[in-house]
């Protein structure tokens, strides 16, 4: 067995991001503001996790998302009794975990923060998944309030100009609809400014992610998990913007003091899918055990690899075509070409695969991806079953023998 | 140099002696609800059958899901790896092994030094498993060791559908009831097992000469099935079930 190194307290404190703390005092802040945001007169919608929430900043509108708050649930470890509630329900163990805890925390309040602020309306846009279609009804329906819905087609090649006349058309019926809830024009000034910022925010994790690719790393993929937060839901505001550039430059200046996440950093691991929301921090220790580090994902990456394809002073136009591009809203074979960019950026000796019994259009594909990158790039990878947030699907002993072995197999 | 392998799976503990490259013994026992137990029982048998004293071993490799409950032991290898060594031993020649235990089917590539070059293991479910074997045989009131010959009786397979252990055994209910033979049922059976442990095998590629371990590997039915489903002849030793302790044994002295 790979015994951890033993590693004394300063140690272990040197190598604690500092910034954490402010992320937790802006995620507490934003939670405060959107649970009270009836009482400051705001208005507060529940958007997926890879909408344009742009849209919703620059009309005052505070976003929520149900996703996020799915996260949460699966860090604290509450997701199995909402998951069980949803199922007594009547949905389906075989549904999305994410959407069942949450379904079950809009009628118990439960969950880590006693369930989210009742929204005044909903945005779905399905370029991630199609079960937010459904899920988004449900919530329509059990709020009684109107959804809006963004169809993105999906992406076999590259995208149709029909395709994209269709979501950009789409855009403006959102920019209606918004205006038609909130009583309010559109300040296009003002939306162009958030566009901007939301760009801004993305180019600054994109900065924090490629730390990473330096030797060692001065963070992990589960550092990025936790702090990925802000992209997904504070996108477009300076708060993002400012946190960003902090932590970019603490991860910059931990480069410089020579300071590791993984002490003996050895081996180099790219993660693929969601995070295990429950068992990240035993995940982090297993492989670190190993002298492996997760130094990058497809997941928290997937936010920023659009950005290229937005154009800061056409946000309106190329948004709509850049949203409809995400990772999981593409082919394989298009999977395939973001796969082999981050495995040579971040120079990995290893690729591991979460098959995330949630997560179907993320987890479909999987087997054909690890076929295609061990032929083409002789890289070894390794597949782990289990489930972001349903801690059922987590069979400790089983992954241990798979990520034991496969590191065995990359130390031989 | 005396190593020592001990496999605790979650059936059975295995243990291998090696002495400078030869087995000295090997030992077989039920694991029990006390894997670390079952470990020091396991060694302590078989130190006594070929007279040597445990304190004389030089190196313990553990292996198998109770590998990190053997306290005495050097080092935890997994099984894998130790399948790996162990195939690699019995005949160096051999680049494929599939290995079926209690609660696990495997299959695993390895390279002329006894590598492993890829692995895939069964997803979480039974099924496919020895311990499928031994609920079926169970239902079916047939003895474990003579499954197998039964097996090679049955002359059309009955379908087997189900994808659950439990609900196989209902399912094989029902054939019973429906006057199926025994020796059908029983056919049909090992067919499901190696239509699941093949779709495995095939995902990792299989590359020839392949071999079998594992306490499954004892029984002739499933293996011939799976040589069927797979088109290829597969080598059985008569270590099989040992496998993976005699991989552990070779390691400790690496």
């Amino acid at each position: 067995m790979a015994g951890q190194p033993i590693i004394n307290d300063s140690e272990k404190e040197r190598r604690k991001i500092k910034s954490v703390s402010k992320m937790k005092e802006i995620m507490t802040t934003y939670y405060i503001e959107a649970k009270t945001a009836r009482e400051n007169g705001k208005k507060v919608a529940w958007i997926t996790s890879g909408g344009p929430v742009e849209f919703l900043i620059a009309m005052d509108v505070i976003p929520v998302y149900p996703e996020n708050h799915g996260a949460m649930i699966g860090a604290s470890k509450m997701g199995v009794e909402l998951c069980e509630k949803a199922e007594e329900m009547g949905y389906s163990r075989d549904l999305c975990s994410y959407a069942r805890a949450d379904i079950a925390c809009s009628v118990t309040n439960g969950g880590p923060i006693g369930g989210l602020p009742k929204p005044d309306f909903l945005v779905c846009c399905n370029n991630i998944c199609g079960t937010v279609l459904k899920w988004y009804e449900v919530a329509a329906r059990y709020y009684n309030v109107p959804l809006f819905i963004l169809d993105t087609p999906f992406i076999h090649t590259t995208m149709s100009e029909a395709s994209k006349k269709y979501v950009i058309a789409q855009t403006y019926e959102y920019i209606d609809f918004l205006e038609k809830q909130c009583g309010k024009k559109m300040d296009f000034d003002r939306m162009h400014q958030v566009g901007k910022l939301g760009v801004q925010a993305l180019r600054l994790w994109q900065e924090v992610l490629d730390t990473a690719a330096h030797k060692p790393a001065p963070m992990t993929a589960f550092d990025a998990f936790f702090h990925l937060a802000l992209i997904v839901t504070l996108r477009g505001t300076q708060i993002a913007v400012d946190y960003y550039k902090q932590l970019r430059d603490e991860m910059n200046q931990r480069i410089k003091d020579k300071i590791a996440m993984v002490p003996n950093e050895k081996y180099r691991l790219l993660w693929d899918n969601l995070p295990v929301w429950y068992r990240t921090k035993w995940l982090s220790d297993k492989f670190s055990a190993h002298n492996a580090c997760l130094v990058g994902d497809t997941y928290t990456s997937a936010w920023s690899g659009i950005m290229d394809l937005i154009d800061e002073d056409n946000f309106i136009e190329t948004g709509a075509v850049a949203y409809s591009s995400v990772y999981i809203n593409v082919s394989l074979d298009n999977m395939l070409e973001t796969l082999k960019k981050l495995i040579k950026k971040y120079d990995v000796d290893g690729l591991v695969m979460h098959s995330n019994r949630s997560c179907k259009p993320y987890s479909l594909g999987q087997y054909d991806l690890q076929k295609l990158v061990m032929k083409e790039l002789k890289l070894p990878t390794l597949i782990i079953e289990a489930d972001m947030v349903d801690e059922r699907s987590f069979s400790e002993s089983q992954i241990e023998t798979r990520i034991d072995a496969f590191m065995e197999t990359l130390k031989a | 140099m005396i190593t020592a392998g001990i496999d605790i799976g979650s059936i059975t503990a295995k243990a291998a002696v090696l002495k400078d490259g030869e087995i000295l013994g090997t030992r077989v026992m039920f694991t029990g609800y006390n894997a670390s137990q079952a470990g020091k029982n396991v060694i302590d048998e078989l130190a006594k059958e070929i007279q040597i004293r445990v304190d004389d071993l030089d190196a313990v490799v553990a292996t198998g899901y109770g590998r990190n409950s053997v306290e005495f032991a050097t080092k935890a290898i997994t099984e894998i790896t130790c399948h790996g060594a162990g195939a690699h031993f019995l005949n160096p020649d051999i680049r494929f092994i599939i290995d079926i235990g209690g609660q696990d089917s495997k299959v695993i590539r390895i390279d002329e030094n006894g590598r492993v070059a890829d692995f895939a293991m069964n997803d979480k479910c039974a099924a496919g498993t020895g311990r499928f074997l031994e609920v079926m045989a169970r239902a079916l009131e047939v003895d474990l060791d003579g499954f197998g010959d039964i097996c090679m009786q049955g002359k059309e397979p009955a379908k087997i559908s189900s994808i659950c252990t439990v609900f196989a055994e209902s399912e094989v209910i029902s054939l019973i009831s429906k006057g199926e033979t025994r020796e059908n049922i029983i056919a049909g059976i090992h067919e499901s097992v190696a239509s699941r442990v093949s779709a495995l095998a095939k995902r990792v590629g299989v590359v020839e000469p392949v071999m079998m371990t594992g306490g499954v590997a004892k029984n002739i039915g499933a293996v011939r099935a799976l040589e069927a489903k797979l088109e290829t002849t597969i080598q059985v030793s008569e270590y099989a079930q040992v496998n993976g302790a005699i991989g552990a044994a070779i390691l400790a002295g690496k």
